[in-house]
């Protein structure tokens, strides 16, 4: 029996128990993870699940339901159940559950990989990391810290409207930090982000880092933090680096255009989102400089895929174009809901939760300037990088972001290193100040963006670049 | 039944592996989530699964794995327990040095958990859709959105060493809101039993909630006295158990703790116990270390940390027996909080928690938040936090925002609701001697952010909160 088979099974087990449409994910995953702590291996796992997750519609109700087994009677088991479920949905009904239409498509894809990172030894990652944690703790850190993560996942997709579909997706990534203890506080600095840089590409990923290179410099800069002047509280001309811009831009433009969101159906725990449908194509964002896509086919991007987790084939769009909000995340059954003509952007934690509406690869076109030209054209402000801490609102308007590290920027040139900086505003009155706009773009990869009840774990990527922002509050502090 | 299984994993090991020591932990059971949005069910989902997690120690090095499983004790899928004894074999051949590395929890009596409740272990869509309908209804045309939840968790422990323990525990839970406008009502339960869990009667007081926010206004940012839900409380033990509370963070100089020293408010006392017969029970952590009940705060003194037995044998003290899988690099977490309620009588709830105009409570939760309510000269009432995220460990300095309403208080009532605040606080210094003005007398149980936590608390009543900011800015 192949995963295909059990799929099929289970769909046609949930038609045949009153479901109007069916689909079935197998999902096989695995997933390896090593944290090591000055130049000693803290944990090592290797992990791996697999199982079928059937989604049913019955009436105006959806059910799911899922299991670890592969086999035909579990499979059919599972889709009977989830029509089950699917009828009590519909004890408490809602709308007709329509669906924009998604051609049956039979397809198979797989992320590009130069070097299988499961296929490296243990060995030589592991001494990678010892010998990354030895340097930073030899240049100062206290704690010094190093992990990688990979994920291995084959999945097999099959509708009751015909979809077939295979992919093979490897994704990987690390990071080091460096941590020091002062007076009553620390201080921390990550290379190449606050938990490393992740991709859906190979151990190629982690070469390139480097991170042998960074080690002795962001523990030496973590141990001068200590004695470095605190960020001072005002209004002042804020540029960001492109890790933080990675940030503002999943927390405050990717889950803000997430279209369930906007209907309401994340009301009660990842919360709405202050825009209004209504103003699609009209409402200002940003300033004319933002725009941002939404686009999984971005080779290596941590968003990539080839189909999403209801057989949408993966394709480019708009959500800001000229500062002009004009695109949202969807999937199926709410874009129906909005009346829009995409989905495309549904995706599930695995084979045991439902497919719902996440990020793929939410990010910055180019701007025209480059970092040292907003420096240099900065007579007075604050230079941040590196996220150390996020919050914003239920509505995605309120932030305030902690950074590692600052410096003050005067007369055109990069000054003191800054220590706690943090900065807070309003989202569209930030973007819309955003006056300038590096060219030079990082795909960053976040691999744990949360979202879901129960809870789910999401890998999004966030083409950003520095930019500048004017009249930012700064210096927040407890 | 789990510990079958786990006894093969320990056999399979002995034979490929005869020296290795071995820890094994089987958890299984059914997920079952009934959400709901727009006043209807958007997405409904179980899952049933069975994972086994294998940890190995072989000549120096460690190594662990885990695995989905099909099948019971008797038909389980023989194959893949006997793959994932053969890759943590070879990865621990293969991996660094672990020179740190603690032994095995010896062989000990596991403690007793409480029974289960059959109804909630087995309950089915059916009975969770009822608690929605009901909540919905309560809700008197306000649009809600939450959910109603169940899960059923068996788990079994066993290692070479010669201890095992297994027990079935189950929780379910009720967390929504009603919308009057943009303004968002909460009300939050959890439970061992479902049938302590009544939709109708939190969907009333989450529509009350809501109604009483209509027409909020802006107040600035600022120090005020607050009086903390216990919806928003369990936020604070939260961010205490993960920042402060965490053994390896103190040892590593990176928690605010300091044993024996009088750091809390003397009226303030923390507990973990695993052995609540309304939360979650447990009988040993990941380690197989046997739970106890413990204070991490007494009288107002800081009295434990938790430990597993790596960050315990660094510190030279034992494990507390709150060890987490593949928690070796975080460290320890407690997950059974209970923030001990004021001695006096149990806050009766009111029967229909009806508005101001009505006569009844109004936006507050129960008669016990009245009561701290009423003591406030001028300060304000908080319902719940919301993304809360710490900015330095150290000081335990948090930022967040208020949500699901607060409210003005004058004079001991309840004056006018007011838009929400982003504040950032040191949550140490709010809870510090002095700082703790009162404590509600009645705790109740409330969803952790993990699935595996369930925290209970009280209201409390604070001398000081620093908000940062309001919506405009």
């Amino acid at each position: 029996m192949t995963e295909f088979d059990a799929a099929s099974a289970a769909v046609q087990a949930a038609l045949d128990a009153g479901a109007s449409y069916a689909d079935a994910r197998v999902m096989v995953r695995r997933a390896e993870s090593m944290d090591a702590r000055n130049g000693e291996i803290e944990e090592l796992s290797q992990d791996e699940d697999a199982g079928i997750g059937v989604r049913a519609l019955v009436g105006s109700g959806w059910g799911f339901f899922a299991v670890p087994d592969l086999s035909d009677a579990a499979a059919r088991r599972a889709g009977a159940r989830a029509a089950a479920i699917a009828a009590a949905s519909a004890t408490v009904p809602g709308p007709n559950a329509a669906r924009v239409p998604a051609p049956a498509v039979s397809g198979s894809w797989a992320s590009q990989c130069l070097v299988d990172p499961l296929a490296v030894p243990l060995s030589e990652k592991g001494d990678l990391l010892v010998n990354v944690t030895a340097a930073m703790k030899a240049a100062g850190a206290d704690h010094a810290e190093g992990s990688y993560n990979i994920w291995d996942t084959r999945k097999w997709f099959v509708s009751s409207e015909g979809h077939r579909i295979d992919q093979h997706i490897r994704e990987c990534g690390a990071g080091i930090a460096a941590t020091v203890i002062g007076d009553g506080e620390t201080q921390r600095r990550s290379y190449p982000s606050y938990r490393g840089q992740f991709g859906t590409r190979g151990w190629e990923t982690v070469t390139e880092l480097d991170l042998a290179a960074h080690a002795g410099r962001i523990a030496e800069e973590a141990r001068a933090l200590l004695t470095a002047p605190q960020c001072p509280a005002g209004t002042t001309t804020l540029i960001l680096g492109s890790e933080q811009m990675a940030l503002q831009i999943h927390e405050s433009v990717g889950h803000a255009i997430e279209l369930d969101r906007i209907l309401g159906w994340e009301a009660a725990f990842a919360g709405t989102s202050w825009l209004d449908l209504a103003q699609l194509g009209s409402l200002r964002y940003g300033s004319e400089l933002m725009n941002i896509t939404i686009d999984p086919t971005i080779p290596g991007a941590l968003g990539s895929f080839g189909f999403d987790d209801e057989g949408t084939p993966a394709a480019p769009r708009d959500a800001v174009r000229n500062g002009v909000w004009v695109g949202v995340l969807a999937g199926r059954d709410s874009a129906a809901v909005a009346g829009l003509d995409y989905g495309g952007s549904v995706r599930s934690d695995g084979w045991a939760r439902l497919p719902m509406v996440r990020m793929t690869n939410v990010g910055l076109e180019p701007g025209p300037h480059t970092l040292d030209e907003m420096i240099a054209a900065t007579d007075d402000g604050i230079y941040m990088d590196l996220n150390r801490s996020w919050s914003i609102d239920d509505r995605r308007l309120n932030f305030q972001f902690g950074c590692e590290i600052g410096w003050e920027i005067k007369n055109g040139k990069r000054g003191r290193m800054l220590r706690n900086p943090t900065y807070t505003g309003i989202g569209p009155q930030f973007w819309r100040s955003m006056d300038m706009l590096s060219s030079e773009v990082v795909a960053w990869g976040t691999p744990n963006c949360g979202k879901g009840q129960p809870g789910q774990v999401g890998h999004t990527g966030h083409p950003a670049a520095a930019a500048r922002f004017t009249n930012v509050r700064v210096g927040v502090t407890g | 039944m789990s510990l079958d299984i786990a006894s093969k994993v320990l056999d399979l090991v002995k034979a490929a592996s005869p020296a290795a020591e071995a820890e094994v932990l089987v958890g299984g059971g059914e997920l079952a989530l009934t959400r709901f949005a727009n006043s209807f069910i958007h997405q409904n989902v179980a899952d049933a699964s069975t994972a086994v997690r294998l940890r190995l120690h072989v000549d120096g090095r460690t190594a662990a794995g885990s695995a989905t499983i099909s099948g019971d004790s008797t038909t389980v899928d023989g194959e893949a327990l006997g793959r994932l004894v053969e890759r943590t074999v070879v990865a621990a051949g293969l991996a660094p040095p672990d020179p740190q590395w603690p032994g095995l929890a010896p062989a000990a009596e596991a403690p007793a958990v409480p029974p289960v409740d059959e109804a909630t272990a087995h309950a089915d869509p059916a009975e969770r859709a009822a608690r929605v309908r009901d909540f919905v209804a309560a809700a008197g045309g306000l649009e809600t959105a939450g959910y109603c939840s169940t899960a059923r968790v068996a788990t079994a422990f066993a290692n070479s060493a010669g201890m095992s323990a297994s027990w079935v525990s189950a929780l379910a839970s009720i967390d929504g809101i009603a919308r009057s406008g943009r303004n968002d009502g909460v009300a939050r339960l959890a439970s061992a039993r479902l049938a302590d869990l009544d939709g109708g009667r939190l969907g009333g007081r989450a529509a009350a909630k809501a109604r009483a926010l209509d027409d909020a206004r802006e107040l600035p940012p600022g120090r005020y006295e607050v009086v903390l839900e216990p919806t928003a409380v369990v936020d604070l033990l939260g961010n205490l158990a993960v920042w402060g509370f965490n053994g390896k963070a103190l040892n590593e100089g990176r928690s605010f703790m300091e044993l024996g020293a009088a750091q809390f408010d003397p009226s303030l006392s923390i507990v973990d116990d695993p052995f609540d017969p309304l939360g979650l029970g447990m009988a040993v952590d990941a380690e197989g270390t046997p739970k106890r009940r413990l204070a991490f705060v007494d009288a107002g003194v800081s009295a434990a940390v938790a430990h597993d037995r790596r960050s315990g044998a660094q510190s030279g003290a034992p494990s507390t027996g709150h060890a987490l899988p593949g928690g070796a690099a975080f460290g320890a977490v407690p997950l059974a909080l209970h923030l001990l309620p004021a001695e006096g009588p149990d806050a009766s709830e009111v029967d229909g928690p009806g508005g101001r105009d009505q006569g009844g409570l109004g936006p507050m939760a129960d008669s016990s938040v009245a009561a701290l309510v009423s003591q406030v000269g001028r300060g304000l009432l908080v319902s719940d936090f919301w993304y809360t995220r710490v900015l330095d460990p150290r000081t335990l300095v948090m930022t967040g925002l208020t949500r699901n309403g607060v409210w003005l208080i004058e004079d001991g009532v309840i004056k006018a609701p007011v838009q929400n605040f982003r504040f950032t606080q040191s949550y140490p210094q709010a809870l510090a001697p002095g700082a703790v003005l009162g404590i509600g007398t009645r705790s109740i149980g409330l969803p952790g952010d993990w699935e595996v936590m369930a925290y209970r608390a009280p209201a409390l009543r604070l001398a000081s909160w620093n908000f940062t900011g309001n919506p405009s800015g």
